[in-house]
């Protein structure tokens, strides 16, 4: 294993974190795939973890996903609660045997000496209701703080796996704020101090985290929302009947988007809620056994690297 | 004789899953032993969190045969049961069976000789077995395997005699088997490598050097005794809580104790949410001061000797602590701007239970019940309990709440004295969701008690309403624990406060007469008697209910009590077997017989004990003076002796006097059930 830090050096600020874990992950094999470009809750939601996470095929990937959670967004005011933050995201599938190990080299690439702080694995199992998925893992405790959440995926889209991925998921501000000791996210460096323009976190955010919050909770138009939903409801389910699954599961995605920001603007009642999430997991399911479809026939696999 | 050790090694096993897998996996791993025929003397188990290992003494180094008798069928009995006996026996033909006489016929009998040998040889198969029938809570699979355990299974070391046993346990797909072997690791961060071991005490004594603390006891000894140091340097005391330090015994190889020091800026906030704060985010022990209020200082548990001496974990545990309780100060201060009452509104879209409306209605109910309530409640005010009741579910509204759930009414409690609304209503806000368990307090004050009684009598007939109820272990609304909580509120208040009203329906009295047995039977009262006293049916009243069932239990406990019931049951027995022949008997001899027709002494001397009693029983019962009751019954074991000594019952000449006769014992059943169904009780 080669040791990335060693060249890069510890990293002292948030885009310095991500380079450095995306040299380590690369050096352990993994593709360094760039964020999906579409509006999701999480890095899981990218087709790099939910879809591939399903077949037969071995996957290795890592990447950052910017996510987006409309309830979350405090108008720039609280210090660790934002709207729309990073994930960054390393699947291994299968698990290999090493792969804590794995793990415990890249908290020393960015900088956690293990014999100064005081590592623990804390039962935290993982589940979506809206993808149909769970998993059995922890979250990874530094000096308390919560620094990863692993897990190990059993089911995704209702579906058992074939083969386990292990999936570990860092929330970058909230590890950044550790490493350099910020009391809040806007005061993280964003890059290095000593660059011709140094910024920090707020510099590039601040603004959106305000705006968005504003559009999420007041703003956004719940009719053309509820039009959105409904239409990418639709249009899923046909592509699905086309046997298009990466289109339809983008659709699903959509759909979402918009319950997600139907909840933020708080006209989604309790019992309403649990339908909706169900319309998304029935989209999730259906675009997830379609894709299975597709991994099964080997005659699609010279094409499996270019989607 | 020799030592079988085994230890199982996988990544991290959740805390609250591990004394009971050690628990499983050693009552597994023996049963299989003597299921094989292997004997041993001593079996022990032991946890981390990292490995299951199980250590089990003087078993004998071979196996000797062993013969098994195993009886069939009848001979002669039809083919399907004697394939089936064939089957199960192992044999090939009636040929290899043997017949014999039990003296109650001819059965089919097999010996079944399981050959001995090496007890290395059967071993790997018991293990094997017990790893397969280990019931995990939670289990998985990982990588391209199939096989499931809790979390990813490393490595498994398995001696016989300090020899490696001929075994592996694969976890399918492309995975490589996982041989047993004599290796193993110790702690994540401070050992390298493997090791091989021997024995136990080679095991334990290596893991101690690879800083792993085997024994869960000692580490928890470890967390305890350094925790209380700690504690006493800084001149606080430790908060005890078995719980947390159960689980943190779990998350540890090798526990360090260390102290910080919460941020003074948060200590004007109450000390529970603190408390809740640390233990559910960080696994923190909290501290008091020699007044008992919460001290500044805390105990983090390490997993790691740092190199440090600790001092950057302890600063990282207070930096994320800071962040933590920044959030709860910010709620405690935010939550203070806005009165409970102007919450209220709120609650309207809160659904409680989409078949049972939101929680501004529920709020309703509890105010209507609790008002009625009230009037059985000594001491209680009606403007308070009205009070308390529309504002007791104010709190969960408010951000505090909404962050820890499980400071329900302990914030309200908080809100409404600081907004000065009479302390007896904040006390009864704070009060209504207790008791939440046998051992908890259970409310006192006149208004808490009308109120926590609302809150879980409107939960019991709202839910029972819907057809939401408890099944088996399923109880996902936990209203047997309501229904114990009322029980406790009335009976510990000795309220006079028939529930029937409050119920609705019928089968709601029932299941509280159930809980009451179950309670009862925890105290150490017999549920026969208890049983005696229910199904008199109609009871209520709990505390009339109890008292009952008090004097009974007592005067079965005396003579004159035992030899009652032994005069209840011949009578009792009599009129039972006549009712079995005549189907229309009961009518027949119900209500008192015919003096006319009484002709033996000891008949009239039994009718006139019987009214003689009954004139006595009906104001003592009337009064509530149950012993008294009892008592009046103690002149009726003579007569009713003499009776059936001296006189027939069935005779068979005239109908009308055996009838009468049977009337006159119907009489003694009917008189004694009065107070309680004495054919309830158990010898």
């Amino acid at each position: 294993m080669s040791n990335p830090s060693a060249v890069r050096g510890k990293p002292t600020c948030f885009q310095e974190l991500i380079l450095t874990l995306q040299d380590y992950w690369a050096a352990q094999g993994c593709l360094i795939l760039q964020p999906f470009d579409m509006e999701m809750g999480a890095g899981t939601f990218h087709t790099a973890t939910t879809l591939r996470a399903l077949g037969p095929k071995r996957w290795y990937a890592a990447y950052v996903q910017p996510s987006r959670r409309p309830t979350d967004g405090r108008y720039g005011n609280n210090p660790n609660r934002l709207q729309h933050y990073y994930q960054f995201q390393a699947i291994l599938k299968p698990s290999p045997p090493d792969i804590i190990e794995r793990y415990l080299g890249s908290l020393q690439a960015i900088g956690i000496d293990t014999t100064l702080h005081d590592i623990r694995f804390v039962e935290d199992d993982w589940e979506s209701p809206t993808l149909g998925a769970w998993g059995l893992g922890w979250e990874v405790w530094c000096d308390g703080m919560e620094i990863t959440q692993f897990t190990y995926f059993q089911q995704v889209g209702g579906i058992e796996v074939d083969l386990v991925a292990g999936e570990i998921t860092y929330g970058l501000e909230r590890l950044a704020m550790y490493l350099f000791d910020r009391k809040t996210v806007y005061d993280l460096p964003y890059n290095r101090a000593d660059c011709e323009v140094p910024l920090t976190y707020g510099d590039v955010f601040l603004q959106n985290e305000q705006e968005q919050s504003a559009y999420n909770f007041e703003h956004a138009d719940v009719d053309m929302l509820f039009r959105h939903f409904a239409d990418a409801e639709k249009e899923c389910g046909r592509l699905i009947e086309k046997k298009l699954p990466l289109p339809a599961y983008e659709q699903c995605i959509k759909a979402s988007h918009a319950f997600n920001l139907l909840d933020a603007r708080g006209v989604i009642s309790v019992t309403e809620r649990q339908s909706y999430i169900l319309r998304v997991r029935n989209l999730a399911k259906a675009c997830c056994e379609t894709w299975l479809a597709t991994q099964k026939k080997p005659a699609l696999s010279a094409v499996e690297g270019a989607a | 004789m020799a030592e079988l050790l085994l230890e199982i090694l996988s990544e991290e096993i959740p805390a609250r899953m591990q004394a009971r897998a050690a628990e499983d996996l050693k009552r597994l791993i023996c049963d299989g032993l003597k299921g094989a025929g292997i004997g041993f003397e001593t079996a022990q188990a032991f946890v981390t969190p990292r490995r299951l290992t199980l250590v089990i003494d003087g078993i004998p180094a071979v196996r000797d045969d062993v013969s098994e008798e195993k009886r069939g069928p009848r001979v002669g009995a039809p083919d399907q049961a004697v394939q089936g006996f064939l089957k199960g026996a192992g044999l090939a033909s009636l040929e290899q069976a043997e017949k014999r006489n039990t003296g109650k016929g001819e059965f089919w009998f097999a010996v079944v000789t399981r050959k001995g040998g090496p007890t290395a040889e059967a071993l790997p198969h018991v293990i094997d077995a017990a790893m397969k029938a280990l019931p995990w809570p939670k289990s998985m699979k990982w990588g391209s395997g199939t096989l499931q355990w809790v979390r990813p299974l490393q490595s498994i070391v398995a001696l016989f005699d300090g020899r490696v046993l001929e075994g592996e346990v694969s976890p399918g797909g492309a995975m490589a088997p996982i041989k047993f072997g004599d290796t193993t690791r110790g702690h994540r961060f401070l050992s390298k490598g493997e090791f091989a071991v021997t024995r136990f005490a080679d095991y334990e004594a290596k893991l101690r050097a690879a800083h792993v603390i085997l024994d869960p006891a000692e580490r928890k000894k470890i967390i305890l005794e350094g925790a209380r140091r700690l504690s006493s340097d800084a001149r606080v005391g430790l908060r005890d809580d078995a719980g947390l330090l159960d689980e943190v015994t779990g998350l540890v190889e090798w526990p360090v104790p260390l102290m910080g020091t919460i941020d003074a800026q948060f200590m004007d906030v109450p000390p529970e949410v603190l408390i809740v704060s640390m233990k559910v985010h960080l696994r923190h022990f909290t501290t008091t001061r020699a007044d008992g209020a919460l001290a500044n200082r805390f105990v983090v548990v390490a997993n790691n000797v740092a190199r440090d001496g600790g001092k950057v974990i302890v600063e990282g545990n207070e930096r994320v602590l800071r962040a933590r309780l920044s959030d709860a100060k910010f709620f405690w201060d935010q939550d203070r701007r806005t009165t409970l009452e102007s919450r209220l509104p709120s609650l309207k879209r809160i659904v409680f239970h989409a078949k049972l409306g939101t929680q501004a209605e529920r709020v309703d109910r509890i105010a209507t019940l609790a008002m009625e309530i009230a009037k059985a409640v000594p001491g209680a005010d009606a403007a308070e309990v009205e009070q308390a009741a529309r504002l007791c579910k104010a709190d969960l509204v408010t951000g505090m709440v909404g962050e820890f759930p499980e400071l329900q009414g302990v914030m309200g409690r908080y809100y409404a004295l600081g907004e000065n609304l009479p302390a007896s209503v904040a006390d009864a806000i704070g009060d209504h969701y207790t008791p939440a368990g046998p051992n908890d307090r259970c409310p006192t004050a006149p208004a808490s008690i009308a109120i926590a009684l609302a809150d879980k009598l409107d939960a019991l007939t709202s839910f029972w309403a819907i057809g939401e109820k408890p099944t088996g272990s399923r109880d996902p609304f936990a209203l047997r624990r309501a229904a114990l909580g009322v029980i406790r509120i009335v009976v510990e208040n000795k309220l006079r406060l028939p529930l029937k009203p409050f119920l609705k329906a019928d089968d709601l009295l029932a299941f509280f007469a159930e809980r009451l047995k179950v309670q009862m039977r925890e105290k150490g009262v017999r549920h026969d008697v208890v049983d005696a006293v229910v199904s008199l049916g109609g009871e209520d009243d709990l505390v009339r209910l109890l008292a009952r069932v008090g004097a009974l239990q007592a005067f079965l406990g005396t003579e004159a009590g035992r030899n009652l019931l032994t005069a209840y049951g011949r009578a009792a027995n009599i009129v039972r077997a006549e009712e079995k022949k005549d189907k229309g008997l009961a009518a027949k001899i119900a209500g008192a017989p015919d003096a006319a027709l009484l002709e033996q002494a000891e008949e009239k001397t039994v009718a006139s004990a019987l009214d003689q009693v009954a004139r006595m029983v009906k104001p003592a019962l009337a009064a509530e003076d149950f012993a008294g009751a009892m008592a009046a019954f103690a002149g009726l074991r003579g007569p009713i002796d003499d009776l059936f000594d001296k006189v027939t019952v069935n005779v068979t000449d005239r109908p009308e006097v055996r009838l009468n006769r049977l009337k006159l014992l119907n009489q003694i059943r009917a008189t004694m059930d009065a107070v309680a169904d004495f054919s309830k009780i158990e010898g």
